[in-house]
């Protein structure tokens, strides 16, 4: 009989030991996890994004994106465009005239606008729409012009994969991960000093 | 001073010389200050308009003035205009979507675990846990195209550790502690039914055949191994191994390149015969939760009463984790048993330290992952001369300027890096090891058929097809006959479902 009650208070005492530590436990990974989601109050998301400095428009970002068309389009920084007649981001290297002819064009889907605004002044728009990422107009802007073409992550159309499949192809380590409320590296023309 | 044009003896402006151009954090909020990407450069001519010929030598000269003056990434060639009554357009910056707003994503997902633990343990309810599965699949799945996900988790976490510079944000920390909670008190219930990898595989364990018991342990070792090396990457910042070898997000997404759709495809066929290959043998989100779920404090149960030892929870569990009771040893042999623990324990240290030195030797292929190594490689191998030609990697370095010297000097202090985190990962195979040769060699005493309680997924088949819980839900009248069933005299399975039907008045 008394071996009974001392069983069931053993039976008793582990239960009880065993759910102090469960709750111990539960309250250690969750206090350790919720410590590095605080930790300098920076529990936000975050979002890849390709540094322009460091891309060289390989045309990786076309065709690596999970998504079939790429979360990658062309941004256009008008600041530092010097609206060229002659943009060598909108013209193919060798052009037959400088109009909007398909066959003077560089971008393979024709997703640049070309406005006249006044002599000799054009302005060049992308159409995000058929734009594809390639790369080609930003290769010939940076190559012979101001550079204010560059390829940018659209975080409207972007999954915000853990970890981005552009990223691992891309060949001069131009992604990274940038907090979600400043999600763009944009390039911008400093002012004249 | 400024230069005239080469073409048209224009002079630029003065003062524009200096412009630079800098890369800016932009988004809704602004920051200014980051730093200079270009150098100043002078520009060369400020506008050409002289006629198609005219172009051709002036994009040759310019050519050959850009190939002179790399590294210049952006500079400032022709002075923007200065515009009098013309709006320069502004570039647009849309902020990110999420396709699900991380407040309802993580109450879903407290939702669904706690559905799930109630099901599998109070409702014992298979039909419910199914259909919960499949829910599972089409929203973790489908919908929020399986990222994040816990699995994935672990690495965001590994990296906030590790990397001062990285939060994780709370979301993925909820998803990555949530299941780990549920599971210390209900059992492996997430990937019961919430874990949509798991119900992938769930839905096509179609015909399960046994894996012997030794084939089991030992691939259920690899799973350990993957989370060394998911936690090793991470922390080095390399890579998302986890993330990038993901079977099934490409599914899910519904694009991933042919590679990943095959891998993925291989793990459907295997799963049909050998159930959830990917949870028993290399998921490591499901090997820490294996540990876990140990110490759970309630776990599925097979029998509700007494168990008829008519194994048909044994044959009906596809994924093995099913132990029958044991026999009673003798004592000498539990001496013997005894002694044998005694060495494993004494021998852990051993193995741990073999592991510590084995995972230094790992550095190279470990490190080779890594961009920058890999990067610093070829440009060694191309200045040797070892290989011809170039690659975009190499050239893109080239551009940037820096000298290969200091390339190599990063490289080599992160493969001394890689030689320790070598050693820490070897440390951690040789624990796996030897816990696992421990936890073999203990002798647990059981008196019924139970569920392991680490292989056990929790996805109900068991008690589902058990005949007393059959007979207590009311599906069936009685209890199927008892005797000594257990040992020689045991019934097989069909038999003691075929007399389920003959006792039925
Ligand atoms: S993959 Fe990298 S280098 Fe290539 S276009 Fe994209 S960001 Fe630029
Ligand atoms: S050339 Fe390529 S990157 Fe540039 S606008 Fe066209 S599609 Fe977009
Ligand atoms: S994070 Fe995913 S969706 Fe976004 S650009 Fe990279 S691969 Fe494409
Ligand atoms: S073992 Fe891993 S993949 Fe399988 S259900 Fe559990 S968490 Fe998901």
């Amino acid at each position: 009989m008394s071996h009974q009650q001392d069983i069931k208070r053993i039976m008793h005492r582990r239960a009880f030991v065993g759910n102090a530590l469960r709750v111990a436990g539960a309250l250690g990974i969750g206090g350790a996890v919720a410590g590095l989601t605080v930790r300098k109050g920076e529990g936000r998301p975050w979002v890849w994004q390709i540094d322009p400095s460091k891309c060289i428009a390989c045309g990786n970002c076309a065709t690596h994106c999970v998504l079939d068309e790429s979360a990658v389009k062309c941004t256009h920084s008008f600041g530092m465009c010097g609206y060229c007649d002659l943009c060598t981001g909108y013209f193919h290297p060798e052009p037959i005239a400088l109009n909007s002819g398909a066959e003077n064009q560089l971008c393979p889907t024709g997703a640049i606008r070309r406005t006249f605004v006044e002599d000799p002044y054009f302005e060049y728009t992308i159409d995000e729409r058929l734009c594809i990422g390639c790369g080609k107009c930003v290769k010939g802007c940076n190559t012979f012009g101001n550079g204010s073409l560059f390829l940018q992550v659209r975080h409207d159309r972007c999954q915000h994969c853990n970890e981005c499949s552009i990223a691992i192809a891309c060949p001069s380590q131009a992604y990274r991960r940038v907090p979600a409320d400043q999600p763009y590296l944009l390039k911008l023309r400093e002012a004249k000093g | 001073m400024s230069r005239p044009c080469p073409l048209s003896g224009h002079r630029p402006k003065v003062g524009r010389e200096k412009a630079r151009v800098r890369v800016c954090r932009g988004g809704p909020r602004r920051r200014s200050g980051t730093p200079c990407l270009t150098s100043a450069a002078p520009s060369v001519h400020n506008r050409v308009r002289h006629g198609v010929l005219d172009l051709r030598i002036a994009i040759a000269l310019l050519a050959l003035w850009t190939l002179l003056s790399l590294p210049a990434l952006a500079v400032e060639r022709f002075p923007p205009p200065d515009f009098s009554n013309h709006q320069l357009p502004v570039t647009t910056v849309p902020p990110p979507q999420f396709a699900a707003n991380p407040y309802v994503d993580v109450a879903l997902l407290a939702l669904a675990l706690a559905l799930a633990s109630y099901l599998a343990i109070r409702r014992r309810s298979r039909r419910g846990l199914f259909l919960l599965t499949i829910a599972s699949l089409v929203w973790f799945g489908f919908i929020r195209h399986g990222c994040i996900c816990p699995v994935g988790s672990i690495q965001n976490v590994t990296l906030a550790i590790f990397d001062r510079a990285y939060a994780v944000p709370w979301a993925v920390a909820a998803f990555f502690a949530l299941p780990i909670l549920f599971t210390l008190f209900f059992g492996r219930t997430f990937c019961a039914s919430v874990c949509p990898l798991g119900a992938v595989q769930e839905l096509v364990a179609l015909w399960p055949v046994k894996v012997p018991a030794w084939v089991d342990h030992s691939l259920g070792l690899l799973s350990y191994v993957y989370l060394g090396l998911g936690v090793l990457f991470s922390a080095t910042g390399t890579a998302f191994l986890i993330c990038r070898y993901d079977p099934f997000v490409g599914f899910f997404r519904l694009a991933a390149s042919a590679n990943m759709l095959i891998f993925g495809a291989c793990f459907l066929v295997v799963g049909a015969f050998i159930g959830r290959p990917y949870c028993r043998y290399l998921c490591p989100y499901g090997a820490l939760l294996r540990l876990v779920s140990r110490f759970s404090k309630w776990h599925v149960k097979i029998p509700p009463d007494e168990c008829i030892r008519c194994r048909l929870c044994e044959d009906v569990c596809p994924y093995g984790a099913i132990r029958e009771p044991t026999v009673a040893t003798a004592v000498t042999e539990r001496r013997r048993g005894r002694r044998r623990l005694a060495v494993l324990i004494g021998l852990a240290p051993l193995w741990i330290a073999l592991g510590f030195w084995l995972g230094t030797r790992l550095e190279v292929p470990l490190s080779e992952l890594h961009p920058t190594i890999r990067l610093a490689d070829r440009i060694r191998q191309e200045q040797t001369g070892r290989v011809q030609g170039t690659i975009d990697a190499s050239d893109a370095f080239r551009n940037t300027g820096r000298a290969p010297a200091d390339l190599y000097r990063q490289a080599l202090a992160l493969s001394a890096m890689f030689r320790t985190a070598g050693g820490w990962f070897g440390a951690w195979v040789g624990l796996v090891v030897a816990a696992k040769l421990i936890h073999l060699s203990i002798r647990r005493q059981r008196n019924d058929y139970q569920p392991d309680r680490s292989g056990c997924v929790s996805c109900g088949r068991c008690f589902w097809y058990c005949p007393v819980e059959q007979a207590k839900q009311g599906w069936i009248q009685e209890v199927p006959g008892t005797g000594p069933l257990f040992g020689e005299n045991s019934l097989p399975a069909e038999q003691a479902a075929g007399r389920k039907m003959d006792l039925s008045p």
